[in-house]
């Protein structure tokens, strides 16, 4: 079920577009911030709520990088290993974030705590390497960086 | 009257102009002006302005304007910040640094063309700049500059912010148009082009967050004063970036036309102290390398093409010794091939093809064909034998790199290992 | 006309809005391509059909360029076989191998692929791909589609037919870039009933027929003959193959003016009864029942599912006095007043291809859906198009570009008026669907024929208005309202009829076997099951002293009969059938019916006395003047080309098989067919023959059924040669039968009015006995509206309707009219609609 809020905020999106429909990308942003992630219950809450069907709303959810479809930790990392952040270094800020949090790229850590993603440039490069904890831009970063920034998150 | 317009009420330490200030500085003065003029004769000023647009492919603004039909009827203006071409940040400055800025050059373009509603596409991840358009917006609404009836006049604009949830093809503007309509962002076929029929099927103008950002000062200064910002037959300033290890990397506004070496010695100071220059990328990801003997190409449409590569998005990312060209195709590619919106064959199934034969290469695991394999790609993937611009522009850094680095990437092949590792 | 050079050649073109690859093909020439598909246009994303264009004759370098996206016009230079086009075209091929899992000998699509025929048609043969493939995991799509993800080269031709042209909304594609999927959320059967069609959308092997792989065969050992749809009354064309004497799968075939490149999934899935091991199979003797005929007081009862010449070899047996439609006496009567209305109607029922060129669509009383599927599919392209013309005109989009003009449509709709008891698939694409009682439907079809209202004015403004009732409906009423406005509209008008063969019957004129009289000694019954049509049918046949039923199903009717003769399916059987339209098409059997089991016309001439071939039966028939003209239907059985007949089986260079060889190692001899110029052979005529004699598609070069191209006069267009089928429907003729606005329905404190329900799966009596479909046959339940969903508690229920009793689950359908129930036809022999009864729940209804 889609909370009052949630269908508060959605219909309020649909009102900013000539069709309904618009909206289902960023009703899935919203549902996806009650607990991080999209679960199938929540596709299939938007998708009734919007009047289309499932796959629909599925088509949707597997398309958009942002929109996760399976379980994410408390805190998503999103390391850019696009070009800017690779010359800088990248690979070396992966192989210490890997090894500190011992999971691979796309995995989560088994206290729940963090998701591990690559993640294509940020937009940052003048910054890089460069990488977004729940969406906080972190620029400049060695891996001492990293640990005093991973030190600040439960 | 400044001549770094776009920059100059950008202060990079403290947060942007607030809607007084802005308007204290000259702000929203372009737009009472505008509303002054017929919306043609908005469209006339752009053009004679000589204004090329600043996503990446230079189409003349005021041309493409004068393209949506003079009939009644919902149009649409999209504002494309969708920014997430690798090595580009430079929207983010405006729109973090002076929102305002963008807001009004969408206002004036909306009414140069009649829309009634318009966008700001703006990219995922940028959280700062969606906080400050949005403040914008919300303090231009209240100022009476957007709504209904703007500054009493006839016209009436909504502008919405949109996030993007996430894909490098949202920046192509067909693709960011299916975006907008909640739809897959696959490309569309051109034509009919958006102009004729865009969002929702209705004439719609998607111009860069730069580009619009340019707008009230055309308007407000008059397009002469615009062509003479620069000296070459492309008006305005531009605003160029560098990224890599070069000592400052960093973004500026410069006359268009400004000769590349003047960005990377002057504004990027070189290169970073141990690390010597090989190459560099123009404009973007989606460039072809430039060579030190480039250095004074003026960077504008014309003279970066005459070079052999493209002016793009107009910041530059730097190769140096003591990192693998190959490794840097790589990483290149990889993005290329995870990007693909895997609408069109070619793009599709091509690009993950180079970027699996290119992490072979890095990780020794090279074989003599694969330099075949990466050379027909070149010429699979050109321009028009794909459905959009997505994987021609991913073979423009590749094209020129198994020219200019052809030892290096034999040698990979030869050594069976990464010489840089 | 137009000139446009094709490797400096010079061709004669009509450019008429068509693309450089529909130009090419229809010349003959060999232009590979995946996602264009001549029914769903182009959107140029496979990039196989790539060509080089040249701006003019000065031009000598060109461009590459997607013939199917680039519009023909006079003067056009282009190259097919320039290098650079020639190495692209491999390379794509190439790339579609990359993930492609090259598993053809174990994939059901081999051997009749168009990807096998594209790849060999661009020459591309050796793989430079060195590294794994990717890999997904395929769904449960339900008991007629299958699944495989794994050999998908993401042409979008699946989706782009399953939602864009037939509207399902479960299918879709997933994920993104070289990870892009195919399927639904979840596992589950695919909502849409013409999902059977992804079979022959799909280039390659992710939908196959999964009915077909429960008794694979490929499709060279198939023996398949020019057949025709026998489950309802639209008579779409099919191509039925056979092994073994099991019925292996049905396949369209195309009928430009019919079915088109599309089959529903009733017509595609329900042959499997054809295999029911139920099926009579043995026969009483013969002169037993030819001594009951010879103690008089003979009757017998035609049927609307047996052919004109099974129905007319009855007629002759019995004698016309004593022949009677074996057809429950509402429908009887019903179908009896379409047949008249189309006949006083100006203008000829449309065919489906008309259908989808109407721009004003007035749909009465009927759910096609459900009633006749491939009419609906039709009605929802006819809903579509107009909308897609008008932007296409304004903004100069050509018509092939299908993306760009659905993009340009939005929310536009053609003027498609929907008023129905039930909401119906097609109230989506309608600009207005009203729910209203079938008196009341009837009444606005009058108050529209009066020029009333603005569904009357937004017809009157169509240049191609259009008119749809039905049998659905169960209601005279709403018939004769719909023909009222169609005159009044100069609407075409377009009845559904509920049997292959309904309107072929009616024109016996024979009474409906409710007026038998009760006293007859011998009783025929072909292919009519009693039960089904009377209420009263048990105390008839217990009066009755001989009972003989030829039937091709084990109905209650056979198990009640004193002598029963095993009747051929229409895939043993020769025959012809007469559509909605009025057209007769002939079928062919596919195989020789073996054991006791006989072709219902040579069963009734046996009894008669007589030995007549097929075309003897036509002739005699063609005598009587509503047939008139029905030998035309097909050649007749001497027809030759080159002196040979049409060969039933697919030439196979590799030489023969004794495929008995496990019985016997000689060849067995093929079984002569005098009823058709078709042979049960390998041997005979290799070239094309006339459209109504083509057995199946194949081409050189083209395996798939895309070899279809190779047999049209241009892609698209009708087959080559003469048309198949011969209209025996007058029009214009006789008096307009008078009729008058029924009373406004009036909802009853102590009735409800029942209303039928047809449902594609489970209505039919012949399919229904397919595995398949008798999967997808939703239980029995009664739909109310809401009040009365509310007031009966959920149910179950009982209904007293007529004699029948009923316990039935309930289900609510809010949107029903006050006063009115649905209940599924075939529960119980009671005409619908009807008024009666419901109890259950806490309080009675
Ligand atoms: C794959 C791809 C990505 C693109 N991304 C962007 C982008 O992020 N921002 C942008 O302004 N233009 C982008 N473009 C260019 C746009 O398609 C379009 O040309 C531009 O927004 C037009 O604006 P302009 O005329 O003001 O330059 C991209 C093009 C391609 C092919
Ligand atoms: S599933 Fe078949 S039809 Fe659909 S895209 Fe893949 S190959 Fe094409
Ligand atoms: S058939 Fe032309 S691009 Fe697919």
């Amino acid at each position: 079920m889609l909370t009052e809020h949630e269908q508060h905020e959605i219909r309020a999106q649909m009102a900013l577009y000539e069709q309904p429909a618009a909206v289902v990308p960023e009703a899935l942003k919203l549902v996806q911030a009650r607990r991080g992630w999209v679960a199938d219950e929540d596709v299939r809450d938007v998708a009734a709520f919007l009047g289309v069907s499932t796959a629909e709303v599925e088509s949707i959810a597997t398309f958009y990088s942002l929109i996760y479809r399976r379980p994410v930790g408390r805190h998503v990392i999103l390391l850019c290993d696009s070009v800017s952040c690779w010359i800088m270094g990248f690979r070396d800020l992966r192989a210490h974030l890997t090894a500190r949090l011992g999971i691979g790229m796309g995995e989560t850590t088994p206290d729940g705590r963090y998701t591990l993603f690559p993640a294509v440039c940020l937009g940052a490069c003048e910054l890089a390497p460069a990488m977004l904890v729940d969406g906080i831009l972190h620029g400049n970063l060695t891996p001492e960086r990293i640990d005093e920034i991973l030190a600040g998150y439960e | 009257m400044t001549d770094r317009p776009l920059t100059a009420l950008i202060k990079p330490e403290r947060a942007p102009l607030s809607l007084a200030e802005y308007e204290h500085a000259g702000g929203y003065a372009g737009l009472r002006r505008a509303l002054t003029l017929t919306p043609a004769e908005v469209t006339t000023e752009v053009t004679k302005s000589t204004l090329r647009g600043r996503g990446g492919a230079g189409f003349p603004t005021g041309n493409k304007w004068s393209l949506v039909p003079a009939v009644d009827g919902r149009k649409y203006v999209v504002v494309n910040a969708d920014e997430m071409e690798p090595g580009t940040m430079k929207d983010r400055l405006l729109l973090e640094g002076n929102p305002h800025q963008t807001v009004e050059g969408a206002i004036i373009t909306a009414y140069a063309v009649g829309a009634q509603t318009a966008y700001i596409f703006l990219r995922w991840g940028y959280q700062l700049a969606e906080a400050r358009v949005a403040q914008a917006i919300a303090d231009a609404y209240a100022a009476g500059y957007l709504g209904e009836r703007i500054l009493g006049t006839d016209f009436s604009l909504q502008l919405y912010l949109h996030m993007s949830a996430g894909r490098y093809m949202c920046g192509e503007e067909t693709a960011l148009l299916n975006a907008l309509e909640g739809k897959r962002a696959n490309p569309r076929s051109k034509p009919p082009f958006p102009p004729v029929s865009g969002l929702f099927g209705r004439p719609t103008i998607v111009n860069n967050a730069e580009t619009v950002s340019n707008v009230p000062h055309i308007l407000r200064n008059g397009w002469e004063w615009f062509t003479k910002l620069s000296s070459g037959a492309d008006g305005g300033t531009k605003l160029f970036g560098a990224s890599g290890r070069v000592r400052t990397p960093g973004v500026w506004e410069r006359p268009m036309g400004t000769p590349l070496r003047e960005i990377f010695a002057d504004c990027a100071g070189g290169m970073a102290p141990g690390y010597a220059f090989r190459a560099l990328l123009p404009g973007g990801a989606s460039t072809g390398f430039l060579t030190e003997d480039a250095f004074d190409t003026p960077l504008d449409f014309t003279s970066v093409e005459k070079a052999g590569s493209r002016l793009g998005t107009g910041t530059m990312i730097v190769l140096d010794d003591k990192t693998c060209p190959v490794g840097m195709q790589y990483s290149l590619q990889r993005f290329f091939a995870r990007e693909s919106c895997g609408w069109c064959t070619p793009c599709r199934e091509g690009l993950p093809w180079v970027a699996r034969t290119l992490e072979a290469l890095e990780a020794g695991d090279g074989e003599a064909r694969d330099l075949d394999v990466l050379d027909a790609h070149v010429h699979g993937l050109a321009m028009g034998n794909t459905f959009c611009a997505l994987a021609p522009g991913a073979m423009a850094p590749l094209e020129s790199a198994l020219k200019l680095f052809r030892a290096d990437f034999e040698r990979h092949i030869s050594e069976k290992r990464c010489p840089w590792t | 006309m137009a000139t446009i050079y094709i490797d400096n050649e010079p061709y004669t073109v009509e450019p008429n809005g068509r693309n450089l690859l529909e130009v090419c093909l229809s010349l003959g020439l060999d232009l590979p391509y995946f996602c264009w598909h001549p029914a769903l246009k182009s959107v140029g994303a496979c990039r196989q059909c790539a060509v080089i264009l040249f701006r003019d004759e000065n031009d000598t370098r060109g461009r590459l360029t997607m013939a199917c996206m680039t519009a023909a016009r006079d003067g056009m230079r282009l190259s097919l076989t320039d290098p650079r086009a020639v190495a692209f075209r491999a390379s794509i091929i190439e790339w579609l191998m990359v993930n492609h899992p090259h598993d053809c000998p174990v994939c059901d699509e081999g051997g009749e692929c168009h990807l096998q025929d594209m790849t060999v048609m661009t020459g591309h043969v050796r793989r430079d791909y060195r590294f794994d493939k990717r890999t997904h995991r395929n769904q449960n799509l339900g008991p007629l589609v299958n699944h495989e993800m794994n050999r998908c080269i993401a042409c979008y031709r699946c989706v782009r037919y399953y939602r864009d042209y037939a509207g399902g909304r479960d299918l879709q594609a997933l994920g993104w870039h070289d990870h892009v999927y195919f399927g639904r959320m979840e596992d589950g059967t695919l909502e849409s009933p013409f999902s059977g069609n992804l079979v022959e959308v799909c280039p390659t092997g992710v939908f196959t027929d999964k009915t077909l792989g429960r008794h694979y065969t490929r499709k060279w050992d198939l023996q398949t003959a020019p057949s025709l749809c026998v489950h309802c009354g639209v008579g779409c064309n099919t191509m039925p193959g056979e092994r073994y004497g099991l019925l292996r799968r049905v396949q369209n075939r195309f009928h430009h003016e019919i079915n088109g490149y599309f089959l529903c999934d009733r017509g595609r899935y329900g042959y499997e009864f054809v295999n029911d091991a139920a099926r009579p199979r043995v026969a009483a003797d013969p002169d037993t029942v030819r001594g009951w005929l010879s103690e008089g007081r003979v009757a017998g009862a035609g049927s609307p599912r047996a052919s004109l010449e099974a129905n007319a070899a009855l007629r002759a047996l019995v004698g016309a006095e004593n022949f009677y439609a074996g057809v429950a006496p509402a429908e009887h009567a019903l179908v009896a007043l379409m047949r008249a209305l189309l006949e006083v109607h100006p203008t000829p029922p449309p065919s489906l291809r008309e259908v989808e060129e109407a721009d004003a669509v007035l749909l009465l009383g009927e759910d096609p859906t459900h009633t006749t599927p491939r009419l609906a599919l039709a009605l929802r392209q006819a809903a579509l198009r107009p909308p897609m013309a008008a932007a296409g005109a304004t903004l100069k989009i050509p018509p092939f570009d299908d993306a760009a003009l659905r993009e340009a449509v939005q929310d536009a709709t053609a003027p498609f008026f929907i008023a129905t008891p039930q909401a119906t698939a097609l109230d989506g694409v309608a600009m207005q669907a009203l729910r209203l009682a079938p008196d009341d439907v009837a009444r606005l079809g009058y108050a529209i024929a009066a020029g009333e209202g603005e569904i009357a004015a937004a017809l009157r403004n169509a240049q191609r208005p259009l008119v749809v009732a039905g049998f659905g409906s169960g209601s005279p009423a709403v018939a004769q309202a719909a023909a009222a406005a169609a005159r009044a509209l100069g609407a075409r008008l377009c009845f559904t009829l509920p049997a292959c063969n309904s309107l072929g019957l009616a024109l016996f004129d024979a009474p409906g076997v409710a007026d038998m009289p009760r006293d007859v000694k011998t009783l025929i019954l072909l292919e009519t099951d009693l039960f089904r049509l009377l209420p009263d049918a048990e105390a008839r046949l217990r009066k009755v002293k001989h009972v003989v039923v030829l039937d091709c199903l084990a109905t209650p009717t056979v198990a009640a009969a004193h002598a029963v003769l095993p009747t051929a399916t229409f895939a043993e059987a020769d025959g012809t059938l007469v559509n909605y339209e009025g057209r007769a098409q002939r079928h062919f059997r596919v195989f020789p019916a073996t054991g006791d089991v006989r072709e219902a016309w040579q069963w009734l001439d046996a009894l008669r006395g007589v030995t007549r071939t097929f075309d003897e039966v036509t002739a005699a028939l063609a005598a009587l003047p509503a047939f008139a003209g029905v030998e035309g239907a097909a050649p007749r059985a001497e027809f030759r080309l080159l002196g040979q007949p049409v060969p039933r089986q697919p030439h196979r260079t590799s030489g023969r098989t004794a495929v008995t060889a496990n019985v016997d190692v000689h060849e067995p001899t093929t079984p002569p067919d005098p009823d058709s110029p078709l042979a049960f052979s390998m041997e005979g005529y290799q070239g094309h023959p006339p459209a109504p004699l083509t057995p199946r598609f194949w081409a050189p070069g083209w395996n798939s059924q895309q070899a279809l191209n190779k047999f049209q006069q241009e892609v698209g267009g009708p087959l080559v040669g003469r048309p198949t089928g011969v209209h025996l429907l007058p029009v214009n003729t006789g008096a307009v039968p008078a009729g008058t606005p029924p009373p406004p329905f009036q909802p009853r404190a102590d009735a409800v009015l029942f209303l039928p329900a047809h449902h594609i799966f489970g209505s039919e009596p012949l399919s229904a006995r397919a595995p398949g479909i008798a999967a997808l046959t939703p239980a029995p339940a009664l739909a109310v509206g809401a009040a009365l969903y509310a007031r009966l508690g959920g149910g179950p229920v009982e209904v007293r309707v007529g004699d029948a009793v009923l316990t039935l689950p309930l289900r609510e359908d809010p949107a029903l009219p006050v006063g009115t129930a649905v209940l599924p036809v075939g529960l119980c022999a009671e005409a619908l609609p009807a008024w009666g009864t419901l109890t259950g729940g806490p309080r009675d209804a």
